[in-house]
């Protein structure tokens, strides 16, 4: 074991000097957009908060505005930096950035904002659900690649069996259907040892695969296994009645609340419990808790059965929480959004829920901006989320530390 | 409590690791097991903590046998062990990395982390070993973590408690505590075996040495009146020259110049910081120092592996800050790496490939595109004979030989050559004592034809032995520039811990 330099100097290194200097250039850039592009069209955008309440935003000014304040944010960063209060300003600009835009895209017209922001959070639950499925396998010392299949799988068993014995029973297939991928995951990873990326990847191709050919082949033919009841939002008593949150987060379907749950949960777990500390442990360093008696294998696979679980409730989503059907490949790559939203979050639960937020966020976006006409190509807005993917993991994130023995076979003696 | 191992004998494909070996320890005593690295210590240790099944032989506690499964058992009976390679979780704290596995909680399995702060403050009191429950791993100095690991196996109640090489990676001060802290745990009514390849902490400490070679306990030595090289004498099997026999050091022109050389990692921290030397020809410069100081990356800069964030280095006066290993290599420049599997040595590729691997496109070893093998063969006979390469043939496969072996091996092909500068990193790291004094011998040799050497080594007898000039590094920088005939090694291991002794004698 080797013991690092310490480099207890209060400077900043490199790698943060480079970031600070990207978000400034970043900061200036997302001014100019606004300066240029985002004044471009007159007229006032309105935004519908409640039935009797809209917002209205004249967008031309409120596009300079925005182009002054981010440019002298983007400008004091360069200069001198915000230090740890850089994040912060970064997601109030960003969010500022965004207002621009929608301002941008309304002009002369109006839309629903409390229904998109309602849409942001329905949207993320299978992306959180996804995350934390990865996050209790990493944790573990188990990549999890496979998310996207199990979603997959989870949503073609949720809408087969909620067809034939009802929603509830649904969910519990979905469930049944993630555990049992994410326990293929668990043999060929933990048991013969295989390169846990290919086995995850095999997997998303058998479960896109096996759930396209079962689609046309049986629920084409047989459209009564394909259409289930699907949840309908409840609201909770007396929250539902606060304005703009009430419809938000409040008055939404149960895969709402048990992700929130499960995000409560596991945090709980992971940080709190003995089963925590021991998973931590053997996704850090197996040998440690070996050494100490912990059965790593076993703890491994139960770890990788809760994930295949909660991927299957999130796959639920899709049938039981949203259309009511099963469609070829209806996750479109969700997964690995999640996948995503497991890095950006920091393999933390709440992290996860965050970056799902955010990801939620961009999808409900693309489907309002694709109702307005603003001139932008639907086919651009259907990469949105995924650009967004790309941004938040490249720039926000920065540096993260993944679990160290994440994708490493246990030798119980090395 | 007495522990016995009856018999065990433990087989590998193709190796015998453990033959029949017997061995016994009370509580009250210290055992120690020395052995050269692949004696089969470390296998035995592991039987014995239930991580292999012994193929033969029992396991005997007070009388009666007992089975071990895994390590759970192990720990059951009362057996303790600190690993040679801590088995720390780093991100945890200190706390959290005692409890593991035996975790006060409550309902739901909830962790009571303040019931844990409290076990460990209680042990470290009573020991006096001075712990803070919340502090992170990572950021403890290794005695430290070594003292972590003792606390864990007092808190499992171990009788025996194991130490596998507990040395290797302590300062000289650090040792000392740390055999204070045996005799503390012995005085406590505990047994201690303590396995070793360094004969003096061996003769210090122990009540009992029993010599492991090849798998077979070749016998037990009584510390009182055993000396050094009759303990050695039995580890290799033949008599061996445990100092290094060099004359005076006749030191000519300045050859390699170092000026202020910084050098980052990918995350941008220093391990190098601004440092600056000089080797002359016909001298051996050696750079001590704690792992992880700075030394391994030093090397890789001086070498062409990793570039210098700042700061200038130069071969006879002509400067190779920005050459590549290549170009360094046809200045004149050999390079013995501290890892011999991963830089050192194609594992797969025969012992005459690995031989000619600097070389193959010298015209000597090439028709244009095409390897000249039958020279290559030739050279390879060659230096398997001059320097005592055992292996069964020039096509074996490199990595199937001993550690000692592939050392020679990389040996053989570095200094072969008209040199102007030997850079060699751990020489001796996991090489048995016999090879070790071939290549010490080899080493000093090279100097005295007059090229300038440098050793960088964590062994500080290793270092103080060879050097004619001794270079302490600490934190990245050279915190020192001594005279190895002249100080003592407690000396060097205090600025190998930061601190200045001011009585030292300055070279």
């Amino acid at each position: 074991m080797s013991i690092a330099v310490e480099t207890v100097a209060p400077m900043l290194s490199l790698e943060q000097r480079k970031r600070a200097r990207n978000v400034g250039f970043s900061l200036i850039l997302l001014a100019l957009i606004s300066a240029f592009f985002f004044s471009g069209r007159p007229g006032d955008a309105g935004f519908k908060l409640v039935d009797s309440f809209t917002l209205v935003l004249p967008s031309q000014p409120f596009a300079r505005v925005l182009a002054v304040l981010l440019g002298a944010l983007g400008a004091v960063q360069l200069y001198r930096g915000f230090g740890k209060w850089t994040n912060v300003v970064l997601a109030i600009s960003t969010g500022a950035f965004v207002v621009g835009f929608l301002a941008w895209a309304t002009s002369g017209g109006s839309f629903n904002l409390t229904g998109m922001l309602q849409d942001t959070v329905t949207r993320s639950v299978p992306i959180t659900l996804g995350a934390i499925a990865g996050i209790l396998c990493e944790r573990s010392g188990v990549i999890n690649i496979a998310i996207e299949g199990q979603l997959l799988g989870g949503a073609f068993a949720g809408s087969v069996i909620g067809s034939l014995y009802g929603p509830w029973a649904g969910v519990l297939g979905a469930m049944a259907m993630g555990v049992a991928l994410s326990a293929l995951l668990a043999v060929f990873a933990i048991r013969f040892r295989v390169d846990q990326v290919i086995v995850g990847f095999a997997i998303n191709f058998f479960s896109l695969g096996l759930t396209s050919f079962l689609s046309q082949r049986v629920l084409t033919p047989h459209p009564e296994y394909n259409i289930v009841k699907p949840f309908t939002p409840y609201a909770i008593p007396l929250l539902s009645d606060i304005p703009v949150l009430g419809v938000a987060l409040f008055t939404q379907t149960y895969f709402v609340y048990v992700s929130v749950i499960a995000v409560v949960l596991s945090t709980w777990f992971l940080y709190r419990t003995r089963w925590g500390l021991r998973t931590r442990a053997i996704g850090e360093y197996p040998q440690a808790a070996g050494t100490l008696g912990v059965d790593v294998i076993r703890l491994r696979y139960r770890n990788v059965w809760i994930a295949g679980a909660i991927a299957g409730l999130g796959g639920a989503w899709w049938p039981i929480g949203t259309v009511g059907r099963f469609d070829q490949n209806i996750t479109s790559g969700r997964g690995f959004i999640a996948l995503a939203a497991v890095i950006f979050g920091r393999w933390h639960p709440v992290g996860a829920l965050t970056a799902a937020l955010v990801f939620g966020l961009a999808e409900a976006i693309q489907l309002k901006m694709s109702n307005l006409d603003t001139g932008i190509p639907s086919e651009f807005l259907l990469m949105a989320p995924y650009i967004v993917t790309l941004i938040v993991v490249a720039g926000f994130v920065g540096r993260s530390r993944a679990p160290k023995a994440a994708g490493q076979v246990y030798e119980a003696s090395k | 409590m007495k522990l016995e191992l009856r018999g065990i004998t433990k087989r590998f494909p193709g190796v015998v690791a453990n033959d029949n070996v017997n061995l016994s320890v009370n509580t009250g005593e210290v055992l120690s097991l020395i052995g050269e690295n692949g004696a089969g210590k470390s296998t035995l240790m592991s039987v014995l903590y239930g991580m292999y099944k012994a193929d033969e032989g029992e396991i005997v506690i007070d009388g009666s046998p007992v089975a071990f499964n895994s390590p759970a058992d192990a720990i059951a009976a009362g057996i303790g062990m600190v690993h040679q390679h801590f088995m720390l979780v780093p991100v945890f704290t200190v706390a959290e990395n005692v409890v593991l596995g035996v975790e006060p909680t409550g309902k739901f399995g909830k962790l009571h982390i303040d019931e844990a702060r409290r076990m460990v403050r209680e042990i470290s009191d009573k020991y006096s070993l001075d712990l803070d429950p919340d502090a992170v791993i990572e950021d403890l100095p290794v005695g430290v973590q070594q003292r972590v690991e003792i606390v864990k196996v007092l808190l499992r109640d171990a009788k025996v408690v194991v130490f596998d090489e507990p040395t290797a990676v302590l300062t000289p001060s650090e040792i000392i505590e740390f055999f204070e802290i045996v005799n503390t745990l012995v005085k406590a009514g505990r047994g201690v075996v303590f396995i070793t390849h360094k004969l003096k902490e061996a003769l210090h400490i122990a009540n009992r040495i029993a010599v492991l070679r090849r798998g077979k306990v070749v016998g037990e030595a009584d510390p009182k009146t055993a000396t050094e090289s009759q303990i050695a004498e039995m580890m290799v099997g033949r008599p061996v020259q445990l100092t290094v026999d060099k004359k005076l050091a006749d030191a000519g022109a300045s050859v390699l110049q170092v000026k202020n050389l910084t050098v980052l990692d990918a995350d941008g921290r220093t391990h190098v910081d601004s440092v600056s030397f000089e080797v002359h020809a016909g001298e051996i410069v050696g750079i001590a120092g704690v792992q992880g100081n700075g030394q391994t990356e030093l090397v890789e800069a001086l070498t062409g592996l990793r570039k210098a964030a700042g700061g200038s280095i130069s071969l006879d006066g002509n400067d190779l800050t920005h050459a590549n290993p290549r170009e360094r290599h046809q200045m004149g420049m050999a390079h013995i790496p501290e890892d011999r599997q991963r830089q050192g040595l194609v594992g797969g590729l025969s012992v005459a490939e690995n031989l000619v691997l600097t070389r193959y496109h010298d015209d000597q070893f090439s028709h244009g595109v095409l390897v000249d093998w039958d020279s290559a063969n030739t050279i390879a006979d060659t230096l398997i004979a001059e320097y005592d390469i055992r292996t069964p043939n020039k096509e074996t496969g490199v990595g199937t030989l001993s550690g000692g072996n592939q050392q020679k091996v990389i040996v053989a092909r570095e200094l072969s050559r008209d040199l102007r500068l030997t850079i060699a990193a751990q020489p001796t790291r996991g090489v048995d004592v016999g090879s070790i004094e071939y290549i010490h011998s080899r080493i000093v040799k090279e100097r005295d034809t007059g090229t300038a050497v440098l050793i960088v080594s964590t062994e500080l007898d290793e270092v103080m032995a060879l050097s004619d000039r001794l270079l302490v590094m600490y934190r990245g920088k050279v915190v020192a520039e001594l005279d190895p005939k002249k100080v003592t090694p407690m000396e060097v291991g205090l600025y190998m811990a930061g601190s200045r002794p001011d009585s030292t004698v300055q070279a």
